[in-house]
């Protein structure tokens, strides 16, 4: 029968890119004398190797194979763990992940870059002869005329403690041909003296086969340490009559006879390969139907990946579920014969199923939840590659990893703390003699922290360098024509030059963090998740970047407003307050710009009816509602007809089934069946700032004085 | 794919029900429909769902054919007016009026739209041979939406290319 | 039923050990350490053990010298799944109590065809 393993392959590359992992960072941590830490790297780049093998990824398998025997040296204390076979490693971890992405997609892989580590990984493990094919040389060729063999099998006593058993090795070799066999008693001890536990019989086989010696051996490769085996070919014109008799060893532990043996064999046979066919031909029954849509849907679904979730998660779920099954069951049975004196059961029912509803959501958000780690695993490698790079010293340290994240902001967040950590080796950290000099210890440390705040997540990117220097930033974003030279700013508006697009505070542009991805990048991809980012900084101490992230993004609290016959959601996170207007604090500057005078700012009004094309009855500033939001640190006052009620809402996707809208995050079903959109208020700002741009470059160059900055 | 377990398995809401159709499991089907006074006809095996005309969702700033979204079992669905598309008749919504729900399977993913169409009429069993090419000189309907012409008694049908339908052109805004 | 024990560290291996098994008509049950194996074992009786050599908290060695200590394992056939098909590697099975080896890569017909020596 066949077996269709390639079913596997997904988990097997989830494996080995786990293993991968582990390998990584375990390698990072290897110290000398480490044996622990070197038997789990063995195990992990054992196990890729074994995977491999089974599914035909010979070039991981090869490579893998050079990396294993490298290790297995230093497991045996054959060879000291030294930093430059770490260094190998630790390349030939890149080259394993190359090499099983390559067969993953089918593809090329970088062939220089593997085959200089394969000859590095070589050289280290001393030219030897990199294949361990100890492939005996088998078929010793068959005698051409022999039709069988005489087989003299007398086992050691002891035979039957290592869970050999004669019986099955006869039924593997009575598949090879006729087998024929006789028992020797003549070690058989007197009764008394027989210990159940040892095996004192031998036996000759004959077996009429056209196989040849060496598959016949194989069958006794497991015991041919503990046991006499001749094999004497039979030729076909000998016509040897021997004693040919089974004989049932009755001193057999497991005393069985050869022939029934032989029949429960063969009807497991029987079923195991009716189970075969039956399996075949519903394969084929459900490929039948199968049409290039399911395909479709197939390959869809294997692009989704997967998660993996803890046990305990998912007992919760079902003790929770199990307490909605209840709560529903009361509540119908109550709806069976309703009256109203059953109103207060009905009352706490629905308290009940509220609070059932509110932890199952909770519950089925933190399967997606996972812990931070995730995130930072691959930070000890970069900030050692760092390290080495730029030649300073430095240590990464790293705090919170069991903070759990959503895995899609998980998933997107990495690429901007990438950029960050970076950044801290590349500008924050100074070289060894500098830092000596500052009297600082020689070696910089970076830290990543993560902890919840409220119903946020903070990570924390720190170094103790220089900290960011105030002046040049000014100076910088002056000669970049960011700013006036006369401009007056604060800390933090000095540091949000930072991330303005095309500033670089860096003298040269290195090839670390120089490339080409500004910080901008970074703060647009923070905001995209709904997060925002903040800096702190001590010139001499260090700088501390913070970027705030929500904990999830399938989950909002929202504000319901009503504008026209619309309802919209606003985030809650966005809203800084909202207020009924005071006519006396409107005021109209340049034209058409309506502001809001609050408190000490003034704040552009926004009609969302104007901003949308909406038809609305209430278009007059002052019967209307506004409600101040916060964006990129502008402030811009909504105008909407109605606030309605608070709650969270499930965002869904507008862009699966059509596309993505401007000013609009997502969109979201409301307790009554209808949609509702999510506003996006970074977006809408946005909007908002770029239609007074255009209306002002349709007017005369008379009001250029009015910058967007004083619009908005 | 076993085509009349597909075509019994669309859900008719309302008063439109398909009595009377005769399903033939030969040949491809395409269900028939109404756009002013013409035939229209997509393929039965994207038919997601026949439903009553009800007001969406609107979307901000989309183009006056985007007539907003709904909530089908809880996927926001977009919902084109075909009338307004193409410039048939008159975009009025009756209680004859019926959105049919097209999910089309493209590469990697698949997009489900509803188009509201005046009336939904039948279902035809055609054979490929038959579907003759539209003619080169246009109608409102764009070339690359048709599929091609059907000939069902003294009518004609224009068959709709769903892979075309189902692309949403990217529209901006304008302030 | 035939029952058998699956021992190993990797998810993908023991998921397809288990799986050619279960599709040849044995029954399975799986550990992924030497240490969960044997808790197992103490617990039910098996007619054969297939075990990875290489594992954590408990290895595949220490796993099979530690059966061989339980009456009900004594002639319990254990097979070591390896990579390593050195004499060396077979000696220290041998030495625990192993009964043979399997040698990766795992291929499934093979492992049908040869575990036949040991059970039914």
């Amino acid at each position: 029968m066949t077996v269709d393993l390639s079913q596997f392959i997904p988990s097997f590359l989830e494996e080995s890119f786990e293993g991968l992992e582990l390998m990584e960072s375990e390698l990072l941590n290897l110290k000398e004398g480490d044996n622990e830490t070197i038997h789990s790297i063995f195990r992990a780049a054992h196990s890729i190797k074994g995977g491999a093998g089974t599914f035909g990824f010979d070039k991981v398998t090869e490579f893998t194979h050079l990396v294993e025997t490298l290790l297995d040296e230093m497991r045996d204390g054959r060879r000291e763990i030294t930093s430059k076979d770490t260094e190998i490693l630790l390349e030939s971890v890149d080259c394993m992940r190359l090499l099983i992405e390559a067969a993953r997609d089918d593809d090329n892989y970088d062939h220089d870059k593997v085959e200089q580590t394969t000859s590095r990984l070589a050289e280290t493990l001393g030219d030897e002869p990199s294949s361990d094919s100890d492939n005996q040389s088998e078929n010793i060729v068959a005698a051409s005329n022999v039709c069988g063999y005489t087989i003299n099998f007398i086992p050691e006593h002891s035979l039957a403690k290592t869970g050999n058993d004669p019986l099955f090795i006869f039924n593997a070799l009575a598949e090879l041909g006729q087998l024929t066999l006789s028992a020797d008693c003549n070690d058989l001890p007197a009764l008394v003296d027989i210990d159940p536990q040892e095996l004192y019989l031998s036996w000759q086989l004959t077996l009429y086969t056209d196989v040849g010696e060496a598959e016949i051996r194989e069958i006794f490769e497991w015991v041919e340490d503990e046991c006499l085996l001749e094999l004497v070919p039979i030729a076909d014109t000998s016509n040897t009559s021997q004693d040919i008799e089974v004989l049932a060893p009755e001193e057999e532990p497991q005393s069985q006879s050869t022939t029934t043996n032989q029949e429960q064999l063969a009807s497991t046979q029987n079923a195991s390969s009716a189970i075969a066919g039956a399996k075949e031909s519903t394969a084929e029954d459900t490929n039948i139907p199968a049409t290039a849509k399911d395909k479709d849907k197939a390959k869809a679904k294997a692009d989704v990946g997967s998660i993996r979730v803890g046990v305990d998660k998912i007992d919760n779920l079902i003790n929770l579920v199990g307490e909605l099954v209840i709560t529903q069951s009361m509540l119908s049975e109550l709806g069976n014969d309703f009256d109203m004196d059953k109103v207060d059961r009905l009352t706490s029912g629905l308290e009940q199923l509220l609070q059932n509803t509110k932890e199952l959501q909770e519950s089925v958000m933190r399967i997606r939840m996972l812990p931070i780690s995730f995130a930072f695993n691959r930070f000890p490698r970069l900030v050692h590659d760092l390290a080495i790079k730029t030649g300073k010293k430095m240590e990464l340290v790293i705090k919170g990893e069991q903070t759990e994240l959503d895995k899609t902001v998980m998933e997107q967040i990495g690429d901007p703390l990438v950029h960050l950590v970076r950044n801290a080796a590349d500008h924050g950290i100074e070289s060894c003699e500098v830092r000596l000099a500052k009297g600082k210890p020689e070696k910089g440390t970076i830290s990543l922290d993560a902890y919840h705040q409220g119903g946020n997540i903070v990570i924390e990117v720190k170094d103790d360098g220089a900290g960011i220097d105030r002046q040049v930033v000014l100076d910088k974003a002056v000669e970049k024509g960011l700013i006036e030279a006369d401009a007056i700013l604060t800390e933090s508006q000095v540091y949000d030059l930072l991330f303005e697009p095309g500033f670089s505070t860096a003298a040269e542009v290195t090839d670390i963090s120089g490339r080409g991805v500004g910080m901008d990048v970074v703060k647009r991809n923070i905001q995209s998740l709904g997060g925002r980012i903040q800096v702190e900084s001590t010139l001499g101490k260090g700088s501390c970047f913070r970027v705030h992230l929500p904990l999830t993004l399938a989950i909002l609290d929202g504000q319901l407003v009503k504008v026209g016959s619309e309802t919209y959601i606003i985030p809650l996170i966005a809203i800084v307050e909202s207020l009924q207007i005071d006519n006396k604090l409107i005021n109209r500057v340049s034209g058409d710009m309506v502001l809001y005078r609050l408190r000490d700012d003034n704040v552009p009004i926004l009609p969302i009816y104007q901003l949308f094309n909406l038809a609305t009855k209430c278009t007059e500033i002052d019967k209307a509602l506004l409600v101040v939001v916060e964006a990129d640190g502008q402030k811009i006052g909504l105008m909407v007809d109605d606030l309605l009620a608070q709650q969270q809402v499930v965002i869904k996707s507008l862009k699966d089934n059509y596309q993505q809208v401007a000013g609009i995050s997502g969109a979201t079903i409301l307790g009554d069946g209808s949609v509702a959109m999510i506003l996006d208020i970074p977006g809408i700002i946005h909007m908002a700032l770029a239609q007074a741009q255009h209306a002002q470059r349709e007017k005369t160059d008379g009001n250029a004085s009015v910058t967007a900055e004083v619009c908005l | 794919m076993n085509i009349q377990a597909m075509a019994q398995d669309i859900p008719v809401e309302g008063e439109h029900t398909m009595e009377g159709v005769d399903f033939i499991t030969s040949g491809d089907q395409y269900l028939t429909f109404l756009l002013a006074q013409e035939q229209y006809a997509v393929d039965i095996l994207c038919v997601e769902e026949i439903r009553s005309w009800e007001q969406p969702t609107k979307i901000p700033n989309a183009p006056s054919y985007i007539k907003g979204v709904i909530n089908m079992r809880g996927i926001i669905v977009p919902i084109v007016d075909l009338r307004l598309k193409f410039s048939i008749g008159e975009a009025s919504y009756l209680d004859t009026t019926v959105v049919i729900v097209l999910t089309y399977q493209s590469d990697n993913n698949s997009r489900t739209i509803g188009f509201v169409v005046d009336a939904v009429s039948d279902v035809l069993n055609v054979d490929n041979a038959d579907i003759k090419p539209a003619p080169a000189f246009g109608g409102c309907v764009g070339p690359q939406y048709i599929e091609g012409l059907i000939n069902s008694e003294n009518k004609v049908v224009t068959i709709l290319n769903v892979a075309h339908l189902q692309k949403v052109e990217p529209h901006r805004l304008h302030s | 039923m035939t029952k058998v024990l699956v021992v190993d560290d990797s998810n993908s291996i023991r998921d397809m050990v288990s799986f050619t098994l279960k599709s040849a008509g044995y029954e399975t049950v799986e550990a992924k350490d030497g240490q969960e194996g044997l808790s197992k074992a103490k617990s039910s009786n098996f007619d054969l053990v297939i075990s990875d050599v290489n594992m954590p908290n408990m290895d595949g060695i220490s796993l099979c010298t530690e059966l061989r200590k339980l009456v009900n394992f004594k002639f319990t056939p254990i097979l070591m799944l390896t990579t390593e098909s050195s004499a060396e590697m077979k000696m220290r099975g041998k030495s625990a109590g192993a009964t043979g080896w399997l040698v990766k890569p795992f291929n499934p017909e093979k492992l049908l065809a040869t575990i036949k020596r040991v059970v039914k």
